[in-house]
């Protein structure tokens, strides 16, 4: 027989510490091996579960590899046209002013198609949680180029990397974003260590819990890898992500309760 | 002083087999499995019974694969 190294004698209710929240469903998450929308997801749904407010939330799913987050997250959603999230969030909240609502959005989403709805939502200060998944690259399509792209970073449309004479500078639309006076919680974070991944909860839980203050977008980066669209696997997409990601896209909050965080 | 342990569960038809939880456990609990799942990944294993219930591997799990169990003894 094969040593199996269980000890089931510990395995009773009072011990258990960790389990998949019942605010994901069932269903088998559509994203490679290693993904970080996969984790990014469970942080989100974890936090929903914690604060209680699994029948009182509606998040608004993106074009992108987490189009499908409907399926995943066990509360009410809508799935935006490419790019339109914060605009929808801005109606469902407006009209239901009483739910906690978020956007989950990639970068292509976001800062590409996405770039004037999520300034002027931001601008405006509506009242909602944005999660922007940012792996420097469209995952959904193939691996294309996109404004998050890194200097020199290889994509399908920029085989030899992104050479920014030709093809322009990266986009820091979280710097960007922070800037606005509509912005209350601007923070960037990532969920490729246990560390970090408890880090990026705390951030995801403030984001939630300033919607109950009424001040405006908190904003919540991922850095993330996209394991396909790098074309590595996944341990060595995350050492890359720490690699080149981190230094242009530096961790941290920048900006808390309104203020810019110096 | 009390001793820790801990057991995880891996739910094996859901691992992708990342490996992305080999590199977070501190107490090299896991390692991926020479057979392949009804989908054809590799999955995680535990290869010795170090476990102390930290929880590390089932944070980082991109698919929520991991239960964890703590206890003292
Ligand atoms: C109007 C429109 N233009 C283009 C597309 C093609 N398209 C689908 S997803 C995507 C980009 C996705 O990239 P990102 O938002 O970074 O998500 P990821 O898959 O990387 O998480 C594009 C360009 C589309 N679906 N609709
Ligand atoms: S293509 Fe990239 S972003 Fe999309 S699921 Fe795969 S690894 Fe994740
Ligand atoms: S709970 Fe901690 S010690 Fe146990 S397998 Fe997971 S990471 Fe390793
Ligand atoms: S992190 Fe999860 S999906 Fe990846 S190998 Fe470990 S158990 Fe499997
Ligand atoms: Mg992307």
């Amino acid at each position: 027989m094969v040593e199996t190294f269980d000890k089931p004698e510990i395995r009773t209710p009072e011990n258990l510490v960790y389990s998949k929240t019942k605010v994901l469903t069932d269903n088998v998450l559509s994203y490679c091996p290693g993904c970080g929308h996969g984790t990014t997801h469970r942080l989100v749904a974890e936090v929903i579960e914690e604060m209680g407010i699994q029948n009182n939330t509606i998040g608004v799913a993106p074009v992108g590899c987490s189009v499908l987050a409907y399926n995943f997250f066990d509360i009410d959603m809508q799935q935006a046209a490419h790019g339109r999230a914060p605009a929808l969030a801005t109606a469902i909240k407006r009209l239901l002013p009483e739910r906690f609502v978020f956007t989950y959005q990639g970068d292509g989403d976001l800062a590409a198609i996405g770039t004037a709805e999520t300034i002027h939502a931001c601008n405006r200060g509506e009242n909602i949680v944005i999660i922007f998944v940012n792996n420097g690259i469209y995952g959904m399509t193939g691996g294309q180029m996109a404004p998050t792209t890194l200097p020199g970073m290889p994509t399908s449309t920029s085989p030899y990397g992104r050479d920014t004479q030709i093809m322009g500078n990266p986009l820091k639309i979280t710097e960007l974003v922070a800037q606005l006076p509509g912005t209350y919680m601007v923070t960037r974070q990532a969920v490729h260590t246990p560390a970090a991944v408890r880090k990026a909860k705390k951030a995801i839980r403030q984001a939630f819990e300033n919607q109950i203050l009424n001040k405006g977008v908190s904003f919540v980066e991922v850095v993330s890898n996209c394991n396909s669209g790098w074309k590595l696997p996944p341990v060595k997409a995350n050492e890359w992500m720490v690699n080149h990601m981190f230094p242009f896209y530096p961790l941290g909050d920048i900006k808390i309760n309104g203020e810019m965080v110096k | 002083m009390a001793k820790i342990t801990g057991d995880i569960v891996i739910d094996i038809e859901r691992c992708k087999g990342c490996e992305v939880c080999t590199t977070a456990c501190p107490q090299e609990v896991i390692a991926m499995s020479k057979e392949v799942n009804s989908k054809g990944y590799n999955y995680a294993i535990k290869v010795n019974a170090n476990c102390i219930g930290c929880a590390n591997c089932a944070v980082v799990c991109p698919d929520g694969v991991i239960t964890v169990y703590r206890a003292k003894v």
